[in-house]
């Protein structure tokens, strides 16, 4: 587990700062990203949760510099100490493939329908190792298919993309990026189209590539039961930021920020029993046009009035690495979801007028 | 009201209504105001138009009076020029423009509103229906439209609706056909399967869903049909079979004029020139629309 | 129009209490599928639904779960008559549904209603909010003179702003969307619901909400919900009764406290332990039972048992001689002294969480 100290200067394999990415539309300037920083120690996991519309895509998309022309991003990305952000997009595809591979939720984006999938990951293997014979690079094909859970690999390495299903897919997406032997795995959503049985594996074959490889692993997603179980740390995005980041066990049970607070009361438990969820209210803010102050400020309880003028900063808020953009951290220790946010259902007075009233009309035509 | 909140609970402004998107009306429209070409055809269509229509009350010369000047070259008093008989060719081209686009218009409303119930019902119901109603399109479609319109309009006396309804009759098959494969698709969509399990009739998925989703494509088709529409006509009058004279259409004016191509060039040049205008102008509306409602075109969303 | 029949008997050990108020026994859907060319002669069948059986009673919440190509949503159409059964009972108020034509099913749709998955598809884009609310009662002549009163009202019990009502469905975010499906589908106020996956596409801190308006509408209007989901955390808030499905067939049926603290079936214990709990202490201590690859195709499901493909049971516990009753023997639905229907041969309840 890492401290995130700008200050500091050591060996991250991925150091994220002040990154915006901004999307011009005919309405305006879509603020998709809003200085998003983290940094990603060799062989840690960080996972990035966030609802959609979050920007947690999009920084995943800019970090690996596959953003549409149109967009625009500042800040600065940093590889092994290497500047990535303004590089070719031939320098860049050098460092996709060796030091950073990216795992997508649909994998058909990173895989070519018309070759073998066998062919595809031993193409990648001799990219990296020229002297790899063409035999010699199959074999390590079918062993990589055989390491993330494909079964009889020797049969599907032949196999075409549309011949198999979606997990299997994915999984042939782990053995590329396992492949390349990257630094760092960047997972967008990997398991967001799969069943939860196939889900579990694909986990499974994400642990067994980083275990294998050494690289550490960045995994977005929305669901923060992933997240408690793979990373070591976690942010949490909130229209285009980060809104509170720390070790993955400060998160889930001393969240000091309102947000991540009212996502965990929000979620039904497979673990317990609860009698009411706690909703958050409102919806998340379009990112066009952002009024200032705290962006989460409409839907939170705690809001008062230099919420809507101020934008909090990432400040200390509890131990060592636990950062919360919210200005009153402090007053969320030891609070349950239930004491700050209300249990919200139905209008009960609707409701019970409802109940009472009669169908206007009892006959019916048909 | 936001998303989760009961109603008696304090309204909240902000927050509510993030999906900032414009209604689809409105976004066909921009893209169509912006599709510049289109937007100079139809400032120039809706100008011939309102000529043809509004500029024979102001003119002072009617399309059947004679005038005491004839064959003479166009000039201030004739600004189109006369004819051998002495009738003034402005007072006629307006009169024919008039003719001929209250026939095209004609021709695009009937087919398309056949073509599109048509289309609707035979994709809706699929398998037999659609099978019989879709060879039915199909024979229509292989029926040469101009021969059959020859003999019909023939005998018909030459009246401008008469000749509207006998073209639109050969031409629905076509708007049947784009909108049943857009009613195919439609009819899958989830809102569909709603309205039959809320328990609506047949009649009312098509008329209330299944059309006006489908509007796109038949606004599109319609347009290029007024096109289509006046081609057709300007050649059925031309080879005599369509408007008779007294009155008179654009193709008439053309068929009148080509044995004076080279003595009184005016007569012939000038109404052919607004068959070509009427004719180009429609298609740059029609691909203007077209873009405008293509899907392909929406913005890049996040 | 048939006779008014009496209920009939209850399946033995589903549990649940009240009346029934849908019955479904031997439910069964096949989908043909046809081959290439001019010619497309019926090559096959997907067997989405294969003899399900089960009750669903008066104030209840029966869930359904199951992952993609388990049946669970061609069976709440099929139990609609929304696609017509192949074959099987499906018997609400004494009539059986399977056999009415649309126009006799129409009445039956006032008590019958469903809310859709996706709440972008589910509502037409060209028509008013007010409109698509209104529209039920329009079918079912009701609308009349207080009909744009009752559309407020609805608007407002869902929690949406009546005001709003003049709006197009795409100007609202999507849990206003699914709350708008909410007010179609009480406008008529139904006896039951069936729930169609109604939360999966929104947002953990929307979905909340709106499961929370789901569980105030059925209490106070004692309505009957069958709850299509895949998210088997989101059952556990929800459902009274689960059922299980996988491949066409329910696999395991019982109270939702059981189903998820003792599991009996492997395929639901592999489902339950597959669903990360988001505390990372428990997460990361879990026992977990995995199962191989991925849900077979449905045109060719495999013969007995049809998890046996993936079941870690059949994989690594049981003999070769244990193994020919999953390959040979379709296992029933019976209790099998897990204290609930169970259609594993071998079933066992283990308790996982």
């Amino acid at each position: 587990m890492t401290v995130i100290d700008p200050g500091e200067e050591s060996g991250a394999v991925l150091d994220v700062t002040g990154l915006s990415v901004e999307f011009p539309t005919e309405d305006g300037i879509v603020r998709a990203v809003r200085g998003v920083g983290y940094r990603l120690e060799r062989g840690e996991s960080l996972g990035i949760v966030g609802e959609s519309g979050s920007g947690k895509s999009v920084t995943a998309l800019a970090v690996m510099g596959l953003l549409p022309r149109s967009a625009r991003v500042r800040g600065s990305v940093r590889f092994e100490g290497a500047e990535l952000l303004g590089l070719s997009d031939n320098q860049l595809s050098d460092v996709r493939g060796r030091g950073i591979a990216m795992v997508f939720q649909d994998p058909m984006t990173s895989l070519n329908p018309v070759y073998p999938v066998g062919y595809q990951i031993a193409e990648t293997l001799q990219r990296h190792h020229p002297d790899l014979t063409k035999r010699a690079a199959r074999e390590r094909a079918v062993e990589l298919l055989g390491t993330v859970g494909i079964p009889s690999p020797e049969r599907r390495v032949d196999a075409y993309p549309h011949e198999m299903s979606g997990g299997m897919r994915q999984r042939v997406v782990i053995a590329i990026a396992m492949a390349n032997d990257p630094d760092v795995i960047i997972a967008d959503e990997p398991t967001t189209a799969l069943d939860v049985t196939v889900q579990a594996q694909i986990l499974d074959a994400l642990e067994t590539a980083r275990a294998e490889t050494g690289a550490a692993l960045v995994l977005i997603t929305h669901d923060l039961g992933v997240v408690a179980g793979h990373t070591d740390r976690v942010a949490v995005m909130y229209a285009g930021r980060i809104v509170e980041t720390g070790p993955v066990e400060d998160i889930f049970y001393a969240p000091r920020m309102p947000y991540t607070l009212g996502l965990l009361g929000s979620l039904p438990r497979l673990d317990r029993e609860e009698e009411r969820l706690t909703p958050i209210t409102g919806s998340p803010p379009s990112l066009l046009n952002l009024p200032p102050g705290c962006p989460f400020a409409p839907r939170c309880p705690l809001r008062r009035e230099v919420c809507d003028s101020t934008e909090p900063p990432l400040h200390q808020a509890g131990p060592v690495g636990h950062l919360s953009a919210c200005h009153f951290a402090a007053e969320l220790v030891g609070a349950g979801a239930d004491q700050v946010f209300d249990a919200v259902g139905a209008d009960a007075e609707a409701l019970a007028r409802f109940a009472d009233t009669a169908p206007s009309t009892e006959e019916d035509p048909a | 009201m936001t998303d989760t909140e009961a109603g008696t609970q304090r309204p909240r402004v902000d927050g509510e209504f993030t999906v900032r998107q414009r209604t689809q009306t409105q976004l066909v429209l921009r893209r169509f105001l912006r599709h510049r070409a289109a937007m100079i055809s139809l400032a120039v269509f809706l100008l011939i138009v309102l000529w043809a229509f509004v500029g024979p009350h102001l003119w002072h010369y009617s399309y059947r009076k004679y005038t005491p000047d004839n064959s003479q070259p166009p000039s201030w008093k004739h600004p189109f020029g006369t004819d051998a008989s002495g009738y003034d060719a402005y007072a006629q081209i307006m009169r024919g423009t008039q003719t001929s686009l209250k026939i095209a218009i004609l021709i695009a409303l009937g087919s398309t509103l056949v073509g599109a119930v048509w289309g609707a019902v035979a994709g809706f119901y699929r398998g037999f229906v659609d099978a019989v109603m879709m060879r039915v399109a199909d024979l229509v479609l292989t029926l040469p439209l101009f021969a059959i319109a020859l003999v019909i309009s023939s005998r018909s006396g030459g009246s401008w609706y008469w000749i509207a309804v006998v073209i639109a009759g050969l031409t629905w098959a076509y708007v049947a056909r784009v909108v049943r494969s857009s009613v195919l698709s439609l009819r899958e969509k989830e809102f569909v399967e709603a309205a039959r399990a809320l328990g609506a009739s047949d009649a009312r998925i098509i008329f209330r869903h299944l059309l006006p989703n489908a509007l796109g494509p038949i606004i599109v088709n319609a347009t290029v049909l007024v096109a289509t529409g006046i081609l057709t006509e300007t050649a059925l009058s031309f080879l005599g079979f369509g408007v008779q004279p007294p009155d008179t259409s654009l193709g008439l004016l053309v068929a009148q004029a080509q044995t004076a191509v080279d003595t009184r060039p005016w007569l012939f040049y000038i109404p052919g020139a607004f068959i070509i205008a009427i004719a180009l102008t429609i298609n740059f509306i029609g691909d203007g629309l077209r873009d405008a409602f293509d899907p392909r075109q929406q913005r890049v969303r996040q | 129009m048939t006779a008014p029949a009496a209920l009939l008997p209850p399946l033995p050990g589903h549990g649940g209490t009240g009346e029934p108020v849908l019955q479904v026994r031997d439910l069964v859907k096949h989908f043909p599928v046809l081959s290439r060319g001019v010619v497309r002669r019926r090559v096959g069948d997907v067997h989405a639904v294969c003899g399900v059986s089960f009750d669903l009673h008066e104030n209840e919440t029966l869930g359904l779960v199951g992952e993609s190509g388990s049946g669970k949503t061609t069976l709440a159409r099929t139990v609609l008559n929304l696609e017509r059964a192949t074959s099987g009972s499906v018997r609400y108020g004494g009539r059986e549904l399977t056999e009415l034509s649309r126009r006799r099913m129409r009445p039956l749709r006032r008590d019958l209603q469903i809310v859709f998955q996706d709440p972008y598809a589910s509502l037409d884009p060209r028509i008013s909010v007010h409109e698509i609310i209104a529209e039920p009662l329009r079918i079912h002549g009701r609308y009349g003179t207080r009909g744009a009163d009752e559309v407020r009202e609805l608007l407002r019990l869902v929690g949406l702003n009546p005001e709003h009502g003049n709006r197009f469905a795409h100007e609202f975010s999507g849990g206003q969307r699914q709350r708008i499906g909410i007010a179609r589908a009480l406008a008529l106020r139904p006896r039951v619901i069936v729930l169609d996956e109604p939360v999966s596409a929104l947002d953990v801190s929307i979905q909340a909400g709106v499961l929370n308006l789901l569980m105030d509408l059925q209490s106070e209007l004692g309505l009957s919900f069958l709850f299509v989901a895949h998210d088997l955390s989101v059952m556990r808030h929800v459902a009274g009764r689960v059922a299980v499905m996988y491949l066409g067939r329910l696999v395991e049926i019982a109270p939702a406290r059981q189903l998820f603290a003792r599991p009996a079936h492997p395929y639901t214990q592999a489902l339950v332990s597959a669903i990360p709990l988001p505390d990372p202490r428990k997460e990361r201590a879990r026992k977990r039972i995995t199962v191989q690859g991925d849900v077979p195709s449905p045109v060719r499901p495999p013969s007995g048992c049809r998890f046996r493909t993936r079941c870690p049971k059949f994989a690594a516990q049981l003999t070769e001689s244990e193994r020919t009753a999953c390959v040979e023997e379709v296992p029933a639905l019976a209790d099998r002294g897990s204290g609930n229907p169970v259609a594993c041969h071998y079933a066992e309840s283990i308790e996982l969480l």
